[in-house]
């Protein structure tokens, strides 16, 4: 037992270093090409410099109030998505008729790509984050709903059997036996969505220019503002980052209940 | 389910849909809202014609391209990231950090470092299109069954082999739900990659249109997109039959039983 006690430890030791290590060679690496002069630094600025200029955007205000805006457009095309796909994913999952009559009109709307809708969104809303929001909506409803009609569709028979014999009502058989088979499912199709809609409330605001990081981007390049442009990027790295750290956070809190992560802890 | 059933639930809805945008527009012309008639029309008109040749293959060609190397290079660096561990630890944060940047906050990056040509479309297509082979190839080799592995081992199966009939088909569910996703994220950055600084390709006539007001003209532009998306998906499944089909077989067992 001492043995893999300690094999164990090593391993748990030396696993985080080891990323470290990686981390410090990318930059290593980053650092040397343009200082060798492999490439211009004045297209690749190094990594010191480019580090220096972020830490320096973390000091300014306008800073933070692109990323305010930036994570607003993001928070609430989410919650609005996420909503209305529950919704109506309870309703299409739980009944039969819907289910099939809106098959295929879902597999055709699904594939869409939610960036065909930006010339639209210019069109009704303009640089307004209106035209974000329309985009990160339409980009994370299908996620989401996806995933809800797959968890209604794994609801066990027996178990909506059961409930339906000790006198349960509609309501009080998708609040006891629907939700609790869905909630695992949702919140895949949750951590799905987060990412899906950063990604495009950044791209709306680089494409089409409403206010927030992805415009600044925009700006800074057409500016040859480039350590700017490299600082700016990283963060937008940092808050992905930290948003799927958050939202795994969050998938285990609301899961803590499921075997899924309940085996996790006990491995 | 009898065919004639399964048909009117096919196009019940979509028939049901198109009759109210028909009748909705009806009346006075809406300049956002083109009639469903009209629209056809235009779609025929603008994409049957050269633009076919200069703004729709160019793009779809790029997209392949992209679509193509993200698929292969994130096989293969999966597989090598999946079967050694200390690599595996090495690149995970890192990795980590890549796959977290929004893909297209690296277009205006690579217009500097590539300069704005074909190259630096496929490379943007690339650079999002990878990651969700790549993490999904790494999961799927590490998951691959340990009594499988072992009696691979016992059998002396090693190398090239070992990976042909082991590792890959192994991976091969995880590794199709990689591709599935990275099919939409490529198609999302073909268009965005167009739509900077370009003066041909979908994403860039699209955005002319809307820029000119031609509001029918941009509506068949979505459409195109739209059916390009379709399209992949569809052929997706294809692919996804021959290469699953014996794994969908096997769960369905599974669940019989």
């Amino acid at each position: 037992m001492s043995t893999t006690n300690s094999r164990m430890s090593r391993k748990r030791f030396s696993e985080p270093l080891l990323g470290i290590g990686g981390i410090l060679l990318f930059l290593l690496v980053w650092e040397a090409v343009p200082r060798l002069g492999l490439v211009s630094a004045r297209f690749l600025p190094p990594a010191s410099t480019v580090l220096v200029q972020l830490v320096n955007y973390l000091g300014q205000a306008s800073f933070w109030g692109d990323v305010g805006q930036t994570m607003f457009s993001w928070a609430l095309g989410l919650v609005i998505s996420i909503v209305a796909a529950v919704v109506l994913g309870l309703m299409i999952g739980s009944s039969r008729f819907l289910g099939r009559a809106t098959h295929s009109t879902i597999e055709f709307l699904r594939p869409i790509p939610s960036v065909a809708l930006i010339p639209l969104a210019v069109l009704l809303f303009g640089i307004k984050m209106e035209s974000s929001l329309l985009l990160v909506i339409y980009a994370s409803f299908w996620q989401v709903l996806l995933q809800v009609l797959y968890g209604v569709q794994d609801v066990d028979p027996v178990a909506d059997n059961t409930a339906k014999s000790y006198g349960l009502g509609r309501i009080a058989r998708v609040r006891y036996v629907v939700w609790p088979t869905v909630l695992p499912y949702l919140m895949t199709g949750v951590r799905l969505a987060s990412a899906v809609a950063l990604i495009l409330a950044i791209t709306a605001e680089l494409v089409i220019g409403s206010p927030g990081l992805g415009k600044q981007i925009g700006l800074t390049q057409s500016g040859g503002a480039v350590p700017e442009m490299y600082a700016l990027i990283v963060a937008t790295g940092v808050i992905g980052v930290l948003i799927n750290v958050g939202v795994r956070i969050v998938e285990r809190r609301v899961l803590t209940w499921h075997p899924s992560v309940r085996g996790e802890g006990i491995a | 389910m009898s065919p004639l059933k399964r048909i009117a639930y096919f196009i019940g809805l979509p028939v049901l849909l198109i009759a109210l945008w028909w009748l909705l527009t009806l009346g006075p012309t809406n300049f956002f809202v083109p009639k469903p008639l009209k629209l056809v029309e235009t779609f025929w008109t603008v994409w049957a014609s050269d633009r076919l040749w200069t703004d729709f293959l160019p793009s779809i060609i790029r997209l392949f391209i992209g679509l193509a190397a993200s698929i292969v290079l994130g096989v293969v660096l999966g597989v090598l990231i999946g079967t050694y561990r200390w690599l595996r630890s090495f690149t995970e944060p890192i990795l980590e950090f890549f796959r977290a940047v929004p893909p297209p906050v690296l277009v205006p990056l690579l217009m500097l470092l590539i300069g704005i040509n074909d190259q630096m479309k496929i490379v943007v297509i690339i650079t999002g299109a990878i990651w969700p082979v790549l993490l999904n190839t790494v999961e799927g080799v590490r998951a691959v069954d340990p009594v499988l592995s072992d009696t691979t081992l016992t059998y002396r199966i090693t190398g090239l082999a070992r990976l042909r009939y082991l590792v890959l088909p192994g991976a091969s569910p995880q590794i199709m739900a990689g591709v599935r996703q990275c099919l939409s994220i490529g198609l999302i950055l073909m268009v965005i990659s167009e739509m900077f600084g370009s003066s041909s390709g979908l994403g860039y006539t699209i955005v002319l249109f809307q820029r000119g007001f031609a509001i029918p003209e941009m509506w068949s532009g979505i459409a195109v997109l739209g059916l390009i998306g379709i399209g992949l998906s569809f052929v997706f499944r294809g692919v996804e039959g021959r290469v699953l089909g014996w794994y969908h077989g096997l769960r369905e067992m599974q669940r019989d039983t």
